[in-house]
């Protein structure tokens, strides 16, 4: 796994200054980064929610996306909202009225928490 | 601890040494998926044996009576760890009609399908048909359970149960409890019993002699393995505090696709082999998902897995560590894949 890190940051790093390189040198994707930002998305990836707390302004939508080979869900611990099964690859979204913060989980496998922060 | 029980497990797991392999110089614990575990009743101890080539020469002697205990067929599974989950069920049936003592029934500690769907239970169930024990007990799993908070399960495999599935049985003078550790998990938890059936196994086992021995099984371990993973029960203390009066008492659970035992005082915990696909040792990747391993590989590698882990404040420890492509430790013997289970002592 460290070394897995430590080869991965090798090559990301520099991947991300090049790319902080063009978008500085293209002012009209800051531009359109405002409305982009409203929508979000979580990544379950090795029984993990990545990033497992995402602040959103309200009204955004958050989208989970399974990318493993098990099943998931992703459900609020306050009942707001509640995904069906989600299979690998399968997709679940939720727009966020109310600011708030949102704690939920994975049904299946409760030690998968996260939360959204809606502001 | 149990000296005497030690003993007599140890001297039992010598009696599988016609396998070529040198048990003290192996690993410690040693599983292959697609198999499942012969437990035989003598003198009211459980013993587990693994299929394995000499299985069966001396395995009814002095037996009570012998069942099998499979898990996690996870049918409908089809990804890379594992295409052809049902192949590999019908794998470990063939086992066990091929065992020269027909097992008076099996135990399926859970996960029967991928998804709970109609189409996977029909799969499992014309596979099971197959089977030589006719009598098949369950638990389900949390795969199981995926839709209709579990009804579809119930209907098929738990009638005659409580709750959500939990239910007892007497056999040849051998309690039997099925507990169900999989519905209604909390945030942030692991696997759960809850209040009523709790209240339900107390009452179960009450006015029942010290000296009947007592199985019980549920699908997720009801010791706690590896918290991160949440491979353990949140209220398993409370289930344990009831079967602690009583001089035999055996736990059985799946889940965790791998074999883990533990000997605590008068208790034996004990993890079954998945007949799907292995996960890795605790701890060992950064998630519990399934293995995968190159096709080519799969039926030598398959679920071999060994343990290394301390169960933290115990002097008992469980060793594990993968075998990876050494599958020729296994006496080159692929078709017919050894288990040895050992209980390592602090």
């Amino acid at each position: 796994m460290t070394r897995n890190n430590v080869w991965v940051a090798g090559v990301a790093v520099p991947v991300l200054i090049g790319m902080l390189l063009l978008f500085a040198a293209s002012p009209s994707v800051k531009a359109n980064d405002q409305p982009s930002a409203a929508n979000a998305t979580v990544k379950i990836d090795n029984f993990v929610f990545g990033p497992q707390t995402i602040t959103v302004p309200v009204g955004a939508t958050v989208t989970w996306t399974n990318v493993d080979d098990i099943p998931h869900t992703s459900v609020s611990t306050d009942g707001v909202f509640k995904s069906k099964v989600l299979d690998t690859d399968e997709q679940f979204s939720y727009t966020f009225t109310k600011a708030g913060t949102y704690p939920y989980y994975c049904t299946i496998h409760p030690k998968m928490t996260g939360k959204v922060v809606v502001q | 601890m149990p000296e005497q029980k030690q003993d007599f497990i140890d001297q039992k797991l010598q009696d599988l040494n016609n396998d070529g392999v040198d048990r003290r110089g192996f690993l410690k614990c040693m599983a292959w998926a697609g198999t499942g575990l012969v437990w035989t009743m003598s003198g009211g101890i459980p013993v587990s044996r693994a299929f394995a080539k000499g299985y069966g020469k001396d395995a009814a002697k002095g037996a009570d009576f012998s069942f099998v205990q499979i898990s996690d067929s996870h049918i409908g599974f089809s990804k890379p760890a594992n295409p052809d989950v049902t192949a590999t069920l019908q794998t470990a049936i063939n086992k066990i009609n091929a065992m020269p003592h027909t097992p008076d029934f099996i135990i399926h500690t859970g996960d029967l399908s991928q998804l709970s769907k109609p189409s996977e239970f029909d799969t499992l169930d014309q596979v099971l048909k197959g089977a030589s024990a006719k009598q098949i007990f369950f638990v389900p799993g949390e795969h199981d359970m995926l839709t209709d908070n579990g009804e579809q399960y119930l209907q098929r495999y738990g009638k005659g149960t409580k709750g959500t599935g939990w239910s007892s049985f007497d056999h040849k003078g051998v309690h039997f409890v099925g507990l169900v550790n999989v519905a209604n998990l909390k945030a942030g938890g692991m696997g759960s019993l809850g209040h009523e059936q709790l209240e339900w196994l107390e009452d179960d086992l009450k006015g029942r002699s010290a000296s009947t021995p007592i199985v019980l099984f549920a699908h997720i371990p009801l010791w706690t393995i590896y918290p991160d993973w949440g491979w353990g029960t949140d209220d398993s203390e409370q289930a344990l505090s009831y079967v602690k009066r009583f001089g035999s008492v055996t736990v059985l659970n799946g889940h965790i696709h791998q074999i883990m035992q533990k000997v605590e005082g008068k208790v034996s915990f004990h993890t079954a082999m998945s007949t799907a696909f292995p996960q890795p040792a605790p701890g060992s990747a950064p998630s519990a998902g399934p293995m995968k391993v190159p096709a080519d590989q799969l039926q030598r590698v398959l679920g071999i897995t060994d343990v290394n882990y301390l169960v933290s404040g115990r002097s008992l420890a469980v060793v594990d560590s993968p075998l990876g492509a050494s599958g020729s430790s296994a006496s080159g013997n692929a078709s017919a894949p050894v288990a040895l289970v050992d209980t390592i002592r602090g």
